[in-house]
């Protein structure tokens, strides 16, 4: 016997079983798994982007509004200014179009390398309850531009800003029917406190996360 | 990692006078408690969510087998390769045959308890592979050879001041003592590892049925640098942390990070399912699946089952008054505090821990404050239990309670008993009524007094007063 039928038959020899599995338990458990029932959560009481604002800057995100997505570059633009940043970044296929140059920054459309200091993304959806926003990973969507960079700006779809975490994963199951490679929630800058639990931004991922919200859609 | 838990008494004497261990401990039990506090307050429906997620957990439990057949059907239908070990080296030799199959050279590791308990890193250099901890914490340990005191805050037992002498030493660069400067040289000198190693080794937090994915929970991002840059990536986890759903995913993520650190929700949550498509940029080329039994089946079945339920948040040791006062260290393997008491006699053999299950004052504080309500008090009662009826304690002590036994099951004769105890125990008091050193209990008198009884006992004040 190999290791998984010996664990297996651990397993149901402890818990007085018979020694093979049988057909109903497994429609049991694949039945519970296809209903998938929601399970309590808190109430919200709140304006899903009212509440994605607030929470985004608990986290120490920082969110700016525009009507629409044209105006973005112009907004990212000011932002850099603020906070001296390079005019350089690297971004995501679907905001290849718009018209970085007028707003004065050098658009590189590709994954993102060791060396990239700013980072343009989108995401799937954005979860108000926690100011989270939601990336899958894709040939369109690398993960790297969300990452390697120093700065991770976001540019967000005000009507894709979704309850919770469980709408979230609905609206997965909806438009993609299977997860990707990988999901990333991403709630804020990179931080750590493991010394002396003094927090400090930056740790491996991102030191600054600004959020672009398009209050029109994409 | 090497069990130490038989010299629990040595090592909490020494930690307790350790002065720079007691300040941080107290700076934990303040960030860390406070910070839950609030989060559950926000919470409306706390105690529902908190019952929901026991029953998750118990649901998982009950059909342990079934659920982790259902995973693997998931994870290898998108291309994960999933392996089963039942013992620690089992797992590093499942790691190590990875790593020559994929010809690694290098390995870069986010936190995993999991991996602490196998030794993984012993395993790999032995093997050849260099291997780095990438948590800003447990970089810290690997640089100095120690293990970790918290399963949340590995380094919390650690002076700023060490950390500065220690990245002076092994980095061989100018002395830092700010702390945001400490950080981004760790930054710096792993940023380079990140993309040059072949293989990225993570834990799961937990494993998903519905999908066949795993998920981390990191706040550093070091998590997704280890499942997004290596061309290999191995999650090594307990057969006990498979969740059935991604509906029960978001209810375990407002309790795991809200226990652990106080935190709303960690910075980033991590779900990955299989292998990098096609067309995709980044991430692994093989995805790797361990599941590690480790002792967790003999825990199956038997009165001890509801600590399988544990997602490794770290409240019931943030909250314990023995971890506050000793740390982690001294509990001496990979889990400290209340579910350490468990599971260390649990994994170890309860004879190696002896003191562990004994390590507590019984005030349930652990059981209150734990997000998926395993009662550690009564697990820990059931240990000693075990420890008696193996007869693993000292015959004096054993002997002791055996006379005690059979005097309470004699209602006179313990009456009779106590009626002189305390009469000589009043005796005992002097005129100060306080008794300073009671044989066979020096160690309770060592550092304080006994107020002496009145001299009767309860019995027979009731008797006269009725």
């Amino acid at each position: 016997m190999n290791a998984r039928e010996n664990i297996l038959a651990r397993i149901r020899a402890r818990q007085a079983k018979s020694a093979l599995t049988d057909a109903g338990e497994r429609e049991a458990v694949r039945a519970h798994i296809a209903a998938h029932p929601q399970n309590p959560r808190p109430a919200a009481t709140w304006d899903p982007v009212v509440r994605f604002r607030e929470e985004a800057l608990k986290l120490a995100s920082t969110v700016d509004e525009v009507e629409a997505l044209d105006a973005a570059p112009a907004a990212i633009s000011r932002y850099l200014d603020a906070q001296r940043l390079s005019r350089e970044a690297v971004c995501w296929e679907a905001f290849a179009t718009l018209d970085w140059r007028a707003a004065g920054i050098v658009i590189a459309v590709r994954a993102a390398h060791e060396s990239d200091l700013v980072g343009v993304t989108g995401t799937f959806c954005a979860i108000a309850e926690t100011g989270t926003l939601m990336m899958l990973s894709g040939p369109q969507t690398p993960s790297a531009v969300s990452l390697l960079p120093e700065t991770h700006i976001a540019i967000i779809d005000a009507s894709r800003i979704v309850r919770g975490m469980e709408e979230a994963w609905e609206l997965v199951r909806s438009e993609r029917r299977v997860l990707p490679r990988a999901v990333n929630f991403i709630s804020g800058p990179s931080r750590t406190a493991d010394i002396e639990q003094t927090v400090t931004l930056g740790a491996h991922g991102p030191y600054r996360v600004h959020i672009v919200i398009v209050k029109n859609g994409l | 990692m090497q069990v130490a838990s038989m010299h629990f008494k040595s090592r909490a004497r020494e930690k307790l006078v350790n002065r720079n261990l007691q300040n941080a401990l107290n700076k934990l039990q303040g960030n860390f408690v406070r910070g839950r506090a609030q989060r559950v307050a926000e919470m409306d429906n706390f105690e529902a969510i908190r019952d929901a997620a026991s029953a998750i957990r118990d649901r998982v439990l009950d059909r342990l087998d079934v659920y982790l057949e259902e995973f693997e059907r998931n994870a290898t239908a998108r291309g994960a390769e999933v392996h089963w070990a039942e013992t620690h080296e089992d797992v590093n030799r499942i790691v190590c045959e990875l790593a020559r199959r994929h010809g690694v050279r290098k390995a870069v590791k986010s936190k995993s308890m999991v991996t602490e308990e196998c030794a993984l890193n012993d395993a790999l250099e032995a093997a050849g592979i260099e291997v780095l901890e990438t948590d800003l914490g447990e970089y810290i340990l690997q640089l100095a050879k120690e293990p970790p005191s918290h399963i949340v805050a590995p380094v919390v037992h650690k002076t700023r001041d060490e950390v500065s002498d220690l990245f002076e030493e092994k980095h061989g660069t100018p002395r830092k003592t700010d702390i945001a400067e400490l950080t981004r040289e760790a930054r710096e000198r792993l940023r380079g590892h990140f993309i040059s190693a072949d293989m990225g080794i993570s834990g799961a937090n937990f494993a998903i049925a519905e999908t066949g994915s795993t998920l981390i929970v990191t706040n550093e991002g070091n998590g997704r640098m280890v499942t997004t840059l290596p061309r290999v990536h191995v999650a090594i986890t307990g057969i006990e942390k498979i969740l059935p759903t991604l509906e029960d995913v978001a209810t375990l993520m407002r309790l795991l990070p809200s226990h652990g650190t106080g935190q709303s929700i960690s910075n980033y949550i991590s779900v990955t399912t299989g292998v990098k498509g096609e067309r995709e940029h980044d991430g692994p080329e093989h995805f790797h699946v361990i599941l590690f039994d480790g002792g967790r089946t003999s825990l199956v079945g038997t009165e001890l089952q509801p600590m399988l339920r544990c997602i490794r948040c770290g409240a019931c040791m943030n909250h314990c008054p023995v971890y506050q006062s000793v740390g982690g260290h001294a509990y001496g393997w990979v889990y400290p505090g209340p579910m350490g008491s468990v599971l260390t006699p649990a994994y170890v053999g309860l004879e190696k821990a002896l003191d562990l299950p004994n390590a507590a004052t019984m005030c349930n504080q652990c059981g209150v404050v734990c997000p998926v309500k395993i009662p550690l008090p009564d697990l820990m009662r059931k240990l000693r239990e075990q420890q008696f009826a193996r007869k693993l304690k000292p015959w004096t002590e054993r002997a002791a309670f055996g006379a005690w036994c059979w005097t309470a099951q004699r209602p006179a004769i313990y009456a009779a008993a106590a009626a002189i105890g305390a009469r000589l125990l009043a005796l005992m008091g002097g005129r100060d009524r306080l008794i300073h050193s009671i044989p066979l209990a020096g160690g309770w008198t060592a550092s304080r007094d006994m107020p002496a009884p009145q001299g009767v006992t309860f019995r027979e004040l009731y008797r006269r007063q009725r």
